[in-house]
């Protein structure tokens, strides 16, 4: 049976109620930083600019549009259902052409799709053209875990680790099932951080909802993203390209500290890093 | 041609048996036997999909174990890991193909497209007889699939319908699992360009007098337009799937980095069949909704040409639009503008056939009979799935959504939801025709309101679990995710239920043998095969009608 704790039924309406309210209320107000919410229903809380203007596109654009869309259409339907029925209406129309109607519905569409086109290119542009950087961080995507590498800089050799999730007995309190780490990686808050993505075996996709970043790691290539977190926390993604059968369990966390906190955790992972490469290059060397 | 036809009919003794369908030649024979095999499919593919709603109802692992343990001898974690991605790849090959497919263009499209057009029967029927044969030798394939290796030490592939490479070639899945299935869909593909070949010709070729192709009825049109998806779509998956093959066989290295392929053009050449193949699947179910809201609103089809063009504009841009699947494999900006653009353009033409359809409405007189209710619901449904799909087509936004529960709920409202309840609506609307029985019409009903309500209950949700940023193909999930994806479950346990009311439905039908009549729609039912005796003889149309009129 599941590991999970059993819900009573009382328990899982209450939540849902709690979740429709939120719903209502508009849940972006409980949204927790760098994971989901019990129950929630929007997006993830967005720290970087680019995850700050899909949310504004999507909950401020496209969510409104589509929505009102679907209820005219739901309105239509109930309207001709009401009027046209055979006992209100015995004696058809024999109507099967009116110009103007079929003029308009072709060209309304088309200009709402403008009115979508012209933010979610400017987002698309924003998104792509990855802006001058101030650390880059070359991730690399495997069965089952993301190993990260940090260039060297002048405080530092170059280094790297591998990201394992920890398995359900390794869970300390405040870790979060199927989510943390043993190693995150660690960037700072306000800086511009470049991506370099790759994969060593089978294509994975390195995400993180809060920052705005989905971008595939394919063997063979060099993708590229970035971010610029402007808040200090965790965050957590989940890899989002089907590679067997621990596909769920290769997350992502990354931490985003403070600059002097970052240079700290630099000189301190680099000597612990240095240590665990020795030990796995033997361990391989053995097998 | 009638007098060929008359000539011979006196030598055609109705088979029976065995001659009757293995042998067959009777295109409606054919539909009917394709009617059964996608009933039988669906089955299947429906009930891994509840499989794999009973594992997500709670967080960590619970039922899979069990399945393994049934099909592959091992009830460890690790192979119910791997059997859940068997499951997730064999539902969508299972459903797509077997199902859907073979249902709207083999099944419906046998039975109707000659008839809607006074043809006797298909132009090739000996090859119309091998289409049909060629599928369950094709499904037979991807059952043994799930029961060889795949991944080592791994039995069935688990990589999703859509068989990236490296996850699909001898870095992730050397076994024969992949084999088994590269064979199953270049068996099903043969079985649908044939089928489409026969159809192409039939719809040029054997017109009854009169009939233009602009008096030609919808549904006719409908499958015309799929047939030229399929036999221009197919055979670009048949040769990527062939380099697959030769890949993981021969040496050679397509997709292969290491030797100079790359991994992103077996996912063009896919997509560049996988778009086109979601209009395949659902263009049909387009062209019967027409036919059932003009019948029941007694009135003829609102802006027919504009019906039949827009068809014909859905699949040309749905050819120019394959790379929205693959807006995260590092596309430059400027191709990714350009796939937004042409991705956008399609919800044009979609938005015709919904204002249309309602417009054929307008002004009507409508009788609520089952199949109206269930075209009623499909206008609904596809809306909903068609606006979440105008999201999904902004690249900056599908960075947050893609490869998300937000996209499984797109393509079920516009599949599951959309491409199923068109089925189910040209079901109850053909088979008094087919079956020359009536079937329960209070059930019917009630079978449309359980599987509203169930698979909304399933897939509504799952909008909310996409947004939060909730994967696709994981068997497990964080506990933030648990609500939605309960009533997820309960949803899909409703779905399934309505299942074995449509099953009682068929039974009750065939057991009570309530009679009904050549023409049980009324006078909004105009098309030929509302001329002909319920069910129809063995060979129809011996002196070919002739058309007069229009009826637009």
């Amino acid at each position: 049976m599941t590991k999970a704790a059993k819900h009573s039924w009382s328990a899982r309406a209450g939540a849902t109620i709690a979740g429709l309210a939120a719903l209502l209320a508009g849940s972006a107000a409980l949204a927790a930083a760098g994971y989901a919410d019990p129950g929630q229903m929007g997006m993830q809380e967005s720290v970087t600019p680019i995850a700050r203007e899909i949310r504004a596109l999507h909950d401020g654009v496209l969510m409104p549009i589509i929505t009102i869309i679907t209820l005219f259409v739901a309105a239509l339907l109930a309207y001709v259902i009401v009027k046209f029925n055979d006992k209100a209406n015995p004696t058809p129309s024999r109507t099967t052409h009116h110009t103007g109607l079929e003029v308009a519905w072709t060209v309304i569409p088309v200009l709402i799709l403008v009115v979508i086109a012209v933010p979610s290119f400017r987002l698309l542009t924003r998104q792509i053209s990855v802006p001058a950087s101030d650390l880059t961080v070359k991730v690399t995507g495997r069965q089952w875990y993301w190993s990260y590498d940090y260039p060297k800089t002048e405080q530092a050799a170059a280094f790297g680790f591998d990201s394992l999730m920890k398995a359900d007995n390794e869970l300390k309190p405040g870790d979060i099932r199927l989510l943390s780490v043993d190693n995150e990686a660690v960037v700072p808050v306000g800086k511009t951080v470049k991506l370099l993505v790759t994969s060593s075996d089978v294509i994975h996709s390195f995400t993180i909802p809060s920052f705005g970043v989905r971008i595939d790691a394919v063997p063979g290539r060099m993708n590229e993203s970035w971010f610029r977190a402007e808040k200090e926390g965790l965050y957590y993604g989940q890899c989002s390209k089907i590679c067997g059968k621990d596909h769920a369990y290769m997350p992502i966390a990354f931490r985003v500290v403070s600059e002097q906190k970052y240079a700290e955790w630099v000189a301190a992972h680099k000597k612990k890093a240095d240590a665990a490469k020795a030990q796995s290059a033997d361990a391989s060397a053995a097998r | 041609m009638a007098t060929t036809a008359a000539a011979h009919h006196e030598a055609h003794a109705h088979p029976t048996g065995l001659r009757r369908y293995l042998f067959s030649t009777n295109h409606k024979d054919i539909g009917t036997l394709y009617i059964w095999f996608a009933i039988f499919a669906g089955v299947v593919g429906g009930l891994m999909s509840v499989a794999m709603r009973m594992e997500l109802a709670n967080p960590g692992i619970g039922v899979f174990p069990w399945v393994s343990q049934m099909l592959a001898g091992d009830g460890s974690i690790d192979a119910a890991k791997n059997m859940y991605n068997v499951f997730i790849t064999a539902h969508g090959v299972i459903m797509i193909f077997f199902m859907v497919m073979p249902a709207l263009i083999g099944g419906f499209g046998n039975w109707f497209v000659p008839i809607m057009i006074g043809a006797p029967d298909m132009a090739f029927p000996r090859m119309n007889n091998i289409s049909f044969w060629l599928l369950p030798a094709a499904f037979s394939l991807l059952v043994l699939s799930m029961f060889v290796e795949g991944s080592p030490g791994m039995q069935g592939f688990g990589g999703g319908w859509v068989f990236y490479p490296p996850f699909s070639s001898n870095t992730g899945a050397p076994g024969p699992s992949m084999d088994f299935i590269i064979l199953a869909l270049h068996v099903a593909g043969a079985s649908s360009i044939l089928g489409a070949i026969n159809f192409i010709t039939t719809i040029f070729n054997m017109r009854a007098p009169g009939m233009t192709l602009h008096k030609m009825p919808l549904f006719a049109w409908s499958v015309l337009v799929t047939a030229f998806l399929l036999v221009l779509s197919l055979p670009v998956l048949a040769g990527a799937i062939t380099m697959l093959l030769t890949d993981r066989n021969f040496g050679t290295t397509f997709f292969d980095p290491a030797g100079g392929g790359d991994p992103i053009l077996f996912q063009h050449l896919f997509w560049f069949f996988g778009h086109p193949e979601v209009y395949i699947l659902i263009l049909p179910g387009f062209g019967l909704i027409s036919h059932i809201i003009s019948t029941f609103s007694r009135k003829p089809i609102f802006g027919y040409l504009g019906m039949a063009y827009a068809m014909v504009a859905i699949g040309f841009v749905g050819f120019v639009v394959w790379a929205h699947h693959m807006y995260t494999v590092g596309l430059s900006l400027n191709t990714q503008r350009y796939f937004v653009f042409a991705t956008m353009v399609i919800a044009v033409p979609t938005g015709v056939k919904i204002f249309s359809w309602i417009a054929t409405m307008w002004g009507g007189s409508i009788s609520f009979r089952a199949p109206m209710v269930w075209a009623i619901g499909f206008i609904f449904l596809f809306t909903v799935g068609g606006v979440t799909g105008v999201v999904l087509a902004n690249a900056g936004v599908d960075r947050a959504l893609h490869e998300t529960y937000y996209v499984v709920a797109h393509f079920h409202y516009t599949m599951s939801l959309g491409a199923v309840f068109s089925i189910f609506a040209g079901f109850y609307y053909w088979f008094p025709k087919m079956s020359g029985y009536m079937y329960n019409e209070a059930m019917a009903k009630a079978h449309f309101w359980v599987m509203f309500i169930g698979i909304n209950l399933t897939f509504f949700p799952q909008h909310f679990l996409g947004l939060a940023g909730m994967p696709r193909r994981y068997i497990d999930y964080p506990d933030a995710y648990a609500l939605w994806n309960y009533w997820s479950s309960i949803g899909s346990y409703l779905s399934a239920f309505s299942v074995l009311i449509f099953l009682y439905i068929v039974a009750d039908a065939f057991m009570k043998k309530r009679v009904a009549g050549d023409n049980p729609w009324g006078v909004g039912a105009t098309t030929l095969e509302w001329t002909l005796p319920s069910p129809p003889p063995f060979h129809q149309f011996e002196t070919l009608p002739r058309i007069t009129g229009s009826n637009h």
